[in-house]
């Protein structure tokens, strides 16, 4: 074979591996579509299901799910970001430094349904915040904590140091430095992260199943301490608990939630494309 | 008689069990310019940050002696290392202003010192300084516009501006004009002079001519100690040492 031919040969053998990944993820959305497309509609979104959830709409859950990314959101933001920073500007090379970072690789590695767990005997029985969203949104958020942390730090880190270093001989502090020089430049990366992590959040079932999620409410949530639906949830409940269930609000249901996720990464990939060509260092 | 602004006495500095520097005693002029020549690694820039204590974010760096300014030892322990570097402000080797607008990078030391926020106060502040860096007639109509947009030279002339708008005593300047091409070197020298009124300069330089041209007091460094401190007329016609005969003629370094 010659190098041409070898050289053809590769580009053949990559382009046909990177089809066998694509393809089944187009089959799966399509075939989504074609069964949910024409259950959509104004109704389905901003009604309550009806008549033992065969009918109507799944308003309470995407509801649900809308408040749990918010309280994700609200719960792990600070404390990632937080911790980020701390990471990357203010901590040595140590022991604990590293007992922290080992922390949190783990911490991505935890099964989902252990966070579940978790949440049911921290937030809801020991803290005695019940079922609800304050203790679904918290074991959302602890689950959520690696993935901001470590792209929050990895945009802090690619900051470059020049900009640090200026800002420190003029006479800024410390503080003054990563809240002026450092966190503005790292914000389009942090936002990134943020967004890929409550993205997550919002498919997750495993999280919320003991911690919030209900079967089903005639009543919408009123304050953070009650219990919600969810669209994961209720994406499980409708596919696998109610006999007679109808295949397009199925379909219908898990068409919206995978559009959330979809449109959750896509804007963190816009936001992250967009900042990397506006990028002036 | 001119007094001295900064008087090092008896400087050691350490990379760890490296010697950078070796028991250096340079007294500096108030309002003149200092050159320091010499050759690579020869600890010139290392002692340069000694002055604002700069080396201080390196985690294995030690100092021994003393570093006074204004009689006063910058590494004391009561000394606040925040506010010794708004008096001893810095220029760098690379044009780095921040990405930001003209405007910004000039502000942006006073706001942080909390000397004006906003408003006409910081206006002048930024005028001032792009005047005082000879800048204001080139960018007037364009202080919104981004800094990293400006040629080398500009960038260079806003930084320094940027280091003059926190009134610093003394300005400490690496290698200003390695980055830049002869004409730009020429305007950023001539500024240098004009910022003598004013303040203390201290320049790091390879450029031997510069520092010829450009300053009072020239000190040539070797292998971190200083060989010969004198008069620049004197140190470049009749020099003492063998060795910044060598240097200076370029038989040596």
């Amino acid at each position: 074979m010659t190098r041409q031919q070898s050289q053809q040969l590769a580009i053949w053998v990559i382009t046909a591996v990177s089809a066998i990944v694509v393809i089944p993820i187009l089959i799966v959305i399509l075939y989504m579509l074609y069964n949910g497309i024409s259950t959509i509609s104004w109704e389905f979104i901003s009604q309550p299901p009806r008549n033992g959830m065969t009918e109507g709409g799944i308003f309470p859950a995407l509801l649900g799910t809308i408040f749990l990314t918010l309280g994700t959101a609200v719960a792990a933001i600070p404390l990632g970001v937080g911790a980020a920073i701390y990471l990357a500007e203010y901590a040595g090379d140590n022991r604990l430094t590293r007992a922290i970072r080992l922390a949190i690789v783990n911490l991505a590695g935890i099964p989902s349904i252990v966070y579940g767990l978790f949440g049911l005997g921290m937030f809801v029985l020991f803290l005695n915040y019940g079922t609800s969203i304050l203790a679904g949104s918290l074991t959302l958020g602890l689950m959520t904590l690696p993935v901001i942390i470590s792209t929050a730090e990895e945009a802090i880190l690619s900051v470059p140091q020049e900009f640090r270093i200026v800002s420190l001989s003029l006479g800024a502090t410390r503080w003054q430095t990563i809240r002026n020089q450092v966190l503005p430049h790292a914000l389009p990366g942090i936002i990134t992260g943020v967004i890929l992590g409550l993205g997550r959040a919002a498919g997750e079932t495993a999280p919320i199943l003991f911690t919030v999620a209900a079967f089903y409410l005639p009543n919408l949530p009123k304050s953070i301490f009650d219990q919600s639906m969810a669209l994961p949830y209720h994406l499980y409940v409708i596919a696998t608990q109610v006999p007679g269930m109808p295949l397009g609000i199925q379909y219908g249901t898990a068409l919206i939630l995978l559009f959330i996720v979809l449109s959750l990464t896509l804007v963190a990939t816009l936001i992250r494309s967009t900042m990397r060509r506006r990028r002036e260092w | 008689m001119i007094k001295n602004k900064i008087d090092v006495e008896g400087f050691n500095f350490y990379y760890g069990n490296f010697q950078a520097l070796k028991n250096l005693n340079v007294p500096i002029r108030e309002h003149q310019i200092t050159a320091l020549i010499g050759p690579s690694g020869c600890g010139k820039s290392t002692f340069l940050r000694s002055l604002n204590r700069m080396n201080d974010t390196i985690a294995s760096a030690r100092a021994e002696g003393k570093v006074l300014l204004n009689g006063k030892n910058v590494y004391d322990p009561d000394v606040d290392v925040v506010e010794l570097r708004q008096r001893v402000g810095m220029v760098f080797q690379r044009p780095n202003p921040f990405p930001q607008s003209i405007y910004n990078n000039v502000a942006f030391g006073p706001r942080v010192l909390g000397m004006a926020q906003k408003g006409t106060d910081l206006d002048n502040i930024v005028e001032a300084s792009l005047k005082e860096a000879a800048l204001w007639d080139e960018v007037k109509d364009r202080l919104n516009h981004l800094a990293t947009d400006l040629n080398p030279g500009q960038q260079q002339r806003l930084c320094i501006a940027r280091a003059v708008a926190v009134r610093p005593e003394v300005i400490l300047m690496d290698e200003p004009c390695s980055a830049l091409d002869p004409v730009a070197t020429l305007s950023v020298e001539e500024l240098m002079r004009e910022l003598s009124d004013e303040y203390t300069i201290v320049i790091v330089t390879h450029n031997m001519q510069q520092a010829a041209r450009a300053s009072d007091w020239t000190g040539f460094f070797w292998l971190g100690e200083l060989v010969e401190f004198a008069p620049t007329g004197e140190l470049f016609t009749n020099p003492k040492q063998e060795l910044t005969e060598s240097y200076i003629t370029g038989r040596q370094g």
